[in-house]
């Protein structure tokens, strides 16, 4: 690209970020919902397995938090796919791609404006989390880290399901086909009980799980890790770089997976 | 060359129920300035026609070029010449009026502020500035085509693409939007609309391409279509729907090719119109039919797409 290019690419990425933004406004359900199923999460899990699972050297509460943020990251990065997949059936992507733009500036726009959604479901988060007790025992520099890592791994996640959402083109397969992914990517992992729970198999799943490595090091930064040996797998051990490893991974491949999806399917 | 200019375009979907040819050979050649109308049922391929010359789709086999730059290989050259809007191509609901055009004048490279200034201006032009400021969901289906269309015009390309652009529009809305897009045609720009409706093909079009199953029937003006078709039509309307078998039994024995059935009206191409029509109406009164209507008219543009569309239908 020559320099006037990519600020042309800038502008309309720049343009159409506004624009989902503006969407998301305006459709205030999606919103609302992102950020009243994490509070109901912390709600229902706190009251249900705050009895029943014992943190070494820490308290449920605490323990839960982190996971509770990382499952968020990973539900909502469906909104990305969702809007995708409706912008493409309801013709208003081909709209953009008759106007001398640049098409990939379409991907890169919607993964930027549904990081405001993450934004917003981390305040109301941490909110609840306050009230039931939880409390980061690190500094704010910690905690700020702790949310750059979680938007960091929604971003990339977004990619994955944005690539889906080009792919199969109609929001409710979206849908229905992004909860096959981000079910067991959260719910087989450490973000609501602890790692020890799991075995055979299914425990390498779980240590592999990239969520996993980013529900470690949250933990880690907020200071809730508890007591318990950190299991000896590399992402674990090394959670920060593991976190930001597979994120840059999946943002390039599901990115590049993107891309081909939207040349394709679009073109036909 | 032609201004636009498509050469035997081949477009194959591949469906569930296995493959399905949209464009089967379709040619097209407009000259700068021309007002052409495409027009055909539902599924003749009017639409994958529009969305290849917009560099939307790509032909299977063909080639086709808007202003000398090919849709394919030049598709960015053909997307600062052009300006589309309808079916396929919409608009943004969540978003207000103003907003939509500000976003495609942005998209079309402009500044910011002169986005802003276009779209200020599009707004009055198409008296939407009282409702420029709402979300596109909220709007009547007219104030959207306007919408729709000015967009686009953000730019003023010198070739405009619409696809059915007053689709599902009452009658004053329909006039209201024919009247903005002959302002467009007076200022010179060429224009391709697709269209099921003859009436807006006939008011607009300087040329007609009548198309079916992916090809080219007939091209040519209105007149000429209708010429096509033959001269003068009876027609007589019965009262009652059972009376109907036994009276186009009596008019297709005095014509056995042009006869068309339509709802309970029945249409025929007769040499002797006059006559005809007579002994139809003593065919009638010794039947004991009660008809509705009879009469002799001219051809409409109707007759020639039925008579086109029929043909192909039995070949």
């Amino acid at each position: 690209m020559s320099s006037n290019s990519v600020s042309g690419w800038l502008g309309d990425v720049a343009a159409l970020t506004r624009r989902n933004i503006l969407g998301l406004r305006r459709s205030p359900e999606v919103v609302m919902f992102s950020i009243m199923q994490p509070v109901l999460f912390v709600l229902m899990f706190n009251a249900v397995y705050g009895g029943a699972v014992a943190i070494q050297g820490g308290d449920y509460t605490n323990f839960l938090m982190a996971g509770i943020f990382a499952q968020t990251m990973v539900f909502s990065s469906l909104i990305s796919g969702i809007t995708m997949a409706e912008d493409i059936s309801k013709g208003i992507v081909d709209r953009f791609r008759s106007l001398p733009m640049h098409p990939s500036a379409i991907l890169v726009a919607r993964s930027l404006a549904d990081l405001l959604v993450g934004v917003c479901s981390i305040v109301g988060m941490l909110i609840t989390g306050l009230i039931v007790g939880w409390r980061w025992n690190g500094g704010l520099g910690a905690l700020l880290a702790g949310i750059g890592m979680l938007l960091l791994f929604a971003w990339a996640l977004s990619w994955l399901m944005i690539a889906l959402g080009t792919f199969l083109s109609g929001s409710q397969a979206t849908q229905g086909a992004g909860m096959l992914i981000v079910m067991p990517l959260s719910f087989l992992s450490n973000a609501f009980v602890p790692i020890e729970s799991f075995r055979g198999w299914l425990r390498v799943f779980v240590e592999w799980n990239p969520v996993s490595a980013l529900v470690q090091c949250v933990r880690g930064l907020f200071g809730n890790l508890g007591t318990a040996p950190v299991p000896q797998v590399w992402p674990l051990l090394h959670p920060a770089p593991a976190t930001i490893g597979y994120a840059v991974i999946a943002a390039a491949l599901f990115g590049a997976a993107a891309q081909a999806a939207f040349r394709h399917r679009l073109s036909r | 060359m032609s201004f636009i200019d498509a050469q035997e375009l081949r477009k194959i979907y591949q469906t569930r129920s296995g493959p399905v040819r949209a464009l089967d050979g379709l040619s097209l050649d407009i000259e700068q300035g021309q007002v052409v109308a495409l027009l055909g049922p539902n599924g003749a391929g009017k639409t994958t026609t529009v969305k290849i010359l917009t560099t939307l789709a790509r032909p299977d086999g063909g080639s086709a070029r808007v202003a000398g730059h090919d849709v394919v290989r030049d598709a960015a050259a053909v997307r600062r010449l052009i300006g589309a809007s309808g079916q396929y191509a919409a608009v943004d609901e969540d978003l207000t009026g103003r907003e939509n055009l500000e976003l495609v004048g942005r998209l079309y490279q402009l500044g910011r502020r002169e986005a802003r200034r276009r779209a200020a201006e599009l707004l009055e032009q198409f008296q939407l500035a009282e409702s420029a400021d709402r979300p596109v969901r909220g709007l009547s289906g007219g104030q959207r085509r306007r919408i729709d269309l000015a967009g686009a015009l953000v730019v003023d390309p010198p070739v405009l693409f619409l696809d059915e652009p007053t689709t599902g529009l009452d009658p004053s809305a329909r006039a209201a939007l024919w009247d903005v897009i002959r302002e467009r045609v007076h200022a010179g720009v060429t224009l391709l609309l697709t269209t099921q409706y003859l009436e807006e093909a006939d008011r607009l079009a300087d040329r007609i391409f009548v198309i079916d199953r992916g090809r080219v029937l007939a091209t040519g003006t209105a007149d000429d279509l209708k010429a096509r078709v033959g001269g003068l039509r009876v027609e007589v309307t019965v009262a009652n729907d059972d009376d109907l078998p036994r009276l186009s039994d009596a008019v297709a024995a005095l014509t056995p090719n042009d006869t068309v059935v339509h709802d309970r009206t029945i249409t025929a191409a007769l040499p002797d119109p006059a006559g005809a029509l007579l002994r139809i109406i003593r065919c009638a009164q010794d039947a004991g039919v009660e008809l509705h209507d009879a009469g002799v008219r001219r051809p409409t543009l109707d007759d020639a797409f039925l008579a086109l569309t029929r043909r192909e239908g039995v070949a």
